[in-house]
């Protein structure tokens, strides 16, 4: 049974981060807004309230706020020649649903790129030579400028409510920032946090060693906080409790504490919930999309719902889906190169020291996620790429996210996994444990992709999408550098153990432990419409009525935390959509 | 009795009563009052587990986390009940996961779970197996055999020395992982009874509140734990 509502000017398929900041933007031109999200709806209060939402068991470990795989899943395989199983329990990265998204449940560190990573093609090619690039790499510049999203970024980082410490302001370097940073035009909105006792010993160390230690930036409210739409936030008391988990006490930025309560209040705006985009519809002549169609969850039927502009603004890997799913531009053969949906899939590549310090009390549950302490000297901007031998870099951080014993427990390697020796090792360890990681940049490949899978299915029948994913040399050579350079400094601080954890040459993709859910690329964003899916303002190129949101526009991931950057391209987006796509719709360039 | 950060630490007499019931002596507010104690492990009613497989649940969490030494055990904390809970819940069923066809058990591991089978199914079927391999091996069903053969008979179990099918090859990795979450979660899940694991590794449990503690560097935090519910230990 298919039931048609009625038009609206704009629907916005999920209401998380970017589906909010589009709908506060777009609203304020008195157009018709329709939200789609395909979860329930989850608010500050009642959903998450203390003590209920501070449960290590439910949302930590059975990962209540997450999308259930029995919903909504993907297929993985590690090469062209490996048949592609699907992800059926979670583990590497987890999806948010629901009002708010992967927003509610994040940790809040919030960076902008550094400057090479808006035109790394370029960068490489002029400072290293075209031949530093590895065969099978497909690095793309981004087509519009830092100088153009800086405006952006300062926006996000004040809507969003982000404290820190500027490092670079317009080209000014501020002792106690990040020196390395790209040159902003304010302050961050809210001083820095304070951090735990393991971040000061890497804040110490690291400056001993020549480093340039700065507080790690982040939406944690540091104080009282009121942003442009009048929402507000309270200080936090560093409960531990970020990752997988809503904040209960407006601390935690997210799109429920920054915007959503404010465009609720909107006349225009309107959102459904239990609403299941299953496909853009496009006009006969496909130059255009007429609407969505959706699954109503409540009403067990599917819903038409026409509108003279689409915005894609679900998860990445949700807005690639439905890219393929629909139809719109041309899927991606590895084996030819040709077509552009599902290109350039990429991930982010991790790794560190744990230490141990058997006279030292860390309280690990005195937490934020966005804790500690960073530097950036290791940055991509300051790496020599001919020199090493690999492109991209990492930022390192120490800062404590939590001490929950279920799945927060580091151990040294000789205490056994069960039995009386554990029981005597977390006796002895809980509390005396920190360590340093390195958030790596990685790049993308001719045969790291997403396509639809010709096997598996959802519970609507379609296709199930499919990752093709492995960890490359390139990127394993660039934190195996990060360990040479992390090594003497984790000496330094003489721990009474220290244990690295690092990929090694020929490591194969592990969907079991969690990674990260930094899953970018797919939908790029890029000047030329063969290696991409959308122009400078996030259009599509082959449909001018539909804007694609998230972190799948990224031509490459970042050595960060995407959401800074996905933030900024939203707030861009919006800009050209108001001022040059709304007087008249039509392809922008 | 109130909470204020500076106490002297209540872990060290908790420690000394053995016992996280009833702190004699110390008024607390009513709400937060130890809750009565439960049924006892051996009159217990499974909600999913049958007799034989709750036998087997009790024999290998008392050596995945053993009572002697320091630290509760697995068997005080009640990691039992919670693991029959969790099995009778959407846990034990894979609700939350993706369970269609076709299956490969015998993928890589590093491709996570591909087994048809869910959870409770695992232990429904393993354990009977695996039973039958401590008879053949050791002369006896597992519960039945002393605690050193117990504990090679769970260390053959961890090395899959028996070959156990690939459907079930996921059988020792979620009963130990099982058997920590049910240490370690908040009691209303029926393990870490009394708090008694929390206390003992020093977590705060639901506390959530530590602003003045931030700034407290290399000073051990004081406080014992709450619970969800407001029990304290």
């Amino acid at each position: 049974m298919t039931r048609t509502e009625k038009k609206k000017d704009v629907v916005l398929v999920g209401f998380g981060w970017t589906g909010a900041i589009m709908g506060i933007e777009l609203a304020q031109e008195g157009l018709e807004i329709l939200a789609l999200e395909r979860g329930h709806d989850q608010a500050t209060v009642p959903d998450f309230q203390y003590p209920n939402m501070i449960d290590e068991l439910k949302y930590g470990i059975r990962y209540g706020m997450m999308e259930k795989p029995a919903n909504t899943t993907v297929s993985i395989r590690r090469s062209l020649e490996e048949t592609a199983l699907p992800y059926r329990s979670l583990g590497t990265f987890l999806l948010g649903t629901g009002v708010g998204g992967a927003g509610t449940h994040w940790n809040g560190l919030n960076w902008r790129p550094m400057l090479s990573e808006y035109r790394l093609k370029s960068y490489t090619e002029e400072k290293f030579g075209a031949d530093v690039i590895p065969e099978g790499m497909q690095i793309q510049d981004y087509p519009m400028t830092y100088e153009e999203l800086e405006p952006h970024f300062d926006r996000f980082e004040k809507v969003a409510g982000i404290s820190g410490q500027a490092g670079n302001v317009n080209g000014k370097i501020i002792e106690g920032g990040n020196p390395f940073e790209a040159p902003r035009s304010n302050d961050y909105p809210m001083p820095p946090m304070p951090s735990t006792w393991d971040g000061v010993k890497f804040r110490d160390a690291a400056k001993a060693n020549g480093c340039h230690p700065f507080p790690s930036p982040g939406g944690i409210a540091s104080k009282d906080y009121v942003n442009e739409y009048n929402m507000q936030m309270g200080p936090c008391n560093h409960c531990g409790f970020c990752e997988r988990y809503g904040c209960y006490n407006y601390s935690k930025s997210s799109p429920q504490t920054a915007i959503i309560d404010a465009l609720k209040r909107k006349k225009n705006f309107e959102y459904r919930v239990n609403a299941e985009v299953l496909r853009i519809e496009m006009a006969p002549d496909r130059k255009t999309a007429t609407g969505v169609t959706y699954f109503d969850h409540k009403t067990g039927e599917e819903v038409f719902q026409p509108a003279d502009l689409v915005i894609l603004s679900a998860f990445a890997l949700n807005n690639v889906h439905l890219m393929l799913l629909s139809g719109i531009g041309q899927p991606y053969d590895p084996n030819t190169g040709e077509g552009v949906v599902g290109r350039n899939y990429a991930y982010q590549m991790l790794g560190g020291y744990t230490m141990f310090f058997k006279d030292e009390n860390f309280n690990p549950f005195i937490g934020t996620g966005a804790n500690g302490y960073c530097i950036d000297d290791f940055g991509i901007d300051n790496i020599d790429f001919g020199k090493e031998g690999f492109i991209g870099g990492a930022y390192w951080r120490a800062g404590q996210t939590n001490g929950q014993p279920g799945h927060t427990m580091p151990l040294p390697a000789d205490v056994p996994s069960w039995g009386a020796g554990w029981k005597k090792g977390i006796g002895e360890w809980y509390g005396h444990a920190m360590s340093i990681g390195a958030h790596g940049s990685l790049m993308s490949y001719r045969d790291n992709y997403l396509d639809l899978d010709p096997t598996y299915t959802d519970r609507h029948g379609r296709p199930m999408m499919r990752m093709t994913f492995n960890w490359k040399d390139n990127d394993i050579k660039m934190i195996n550098f990060m360990q040479t350079k992390m090594k003497p400094i984790v000496e330094s601080m003489n721990p009474t153990i220290a244990q690295a954890g690092f990929k090694k040459e020929g490591a194969m993709f592990d969907v079991r432990p969690y990674q990260t859910t930094h899953n970018t690329g797919g939908t790029v964003t890029g000047s030329d419409p063969k290696t991409s899916v959308l122009n400078r303002y996030l259009q599509s190129w082959d449909a001018h009525n539909v804007f694609v949101m998230g972190a799948n526009t990224f031509p490459q991931n970042t050595q960060y935390n995407p959401t800074g950057m996905v933030g900024a391209l939203a707030y861009w987006a919006a800009h050209h959509i108001r001022k040059d796509y709304l007087p008249n719709p039509r392809p922008l360039v | 009795m109130r909470d204020i950060p500076g106490l002297p630490s209540r872990r060290g007499f908790l420690k000394a009563s053995a016992a996280t019931a009833a702190i004699a002596g110390i008024a607390v507010p009513a709400k937060a009052e130890q809750k009565p104690e439960p049924v006892a492990l051996t009159e217990y009613k499974p909600d999913c587990l049958k007799p034989s497989e709750w036998a087997f649940v009790m024999a290998a969490v008392a050596r995945l986390i053993p009572s002697d030494g320091e630290g509760p055990g697995a068997i005080e904390t009640r990691v039992p009940v919670f693991i029959d809970k969790q099995l009778a819940g959407d846990y034990g069923k894979a609700s939350d996961w993706y369970m269609q066809g076709p299956h490969d058990a015998a993928a890589d591991p590093l491709r996570g779970w591909q087994t048809p089978l869910s959870p409770l199914e695992i232990y429904q079927q393993a354990i009977p197996v695996f039973d039958d391999w401590c008879k053949t091996t050791h002369g006896k069903i597992f519960a039945e055999l002393d605690a050193a053969t117990q504990d090679k008979a769970l260390t053959s179990l961890q090395k899959n020395e028996m070959k156990i099918k690939p459907e079930l090859n996921q059988f020792f990795t979620i009963l130990l992982g099982n058997t920590k979450e049910g240490y370690f979660s908040d009691p209303m899940y029926g393990g870490n009874h009394g708090m008694q694991a929390w206390s003992y590794i020093g977590f705060p449990g639901a506390r959530g509140s530590y602003k003045e503690w931030v700034g407290k560097h290399n000073v051990k935090y004081p406080l014992g734990p709450v619970s969800i519910s407001g029990e304290r230990g």
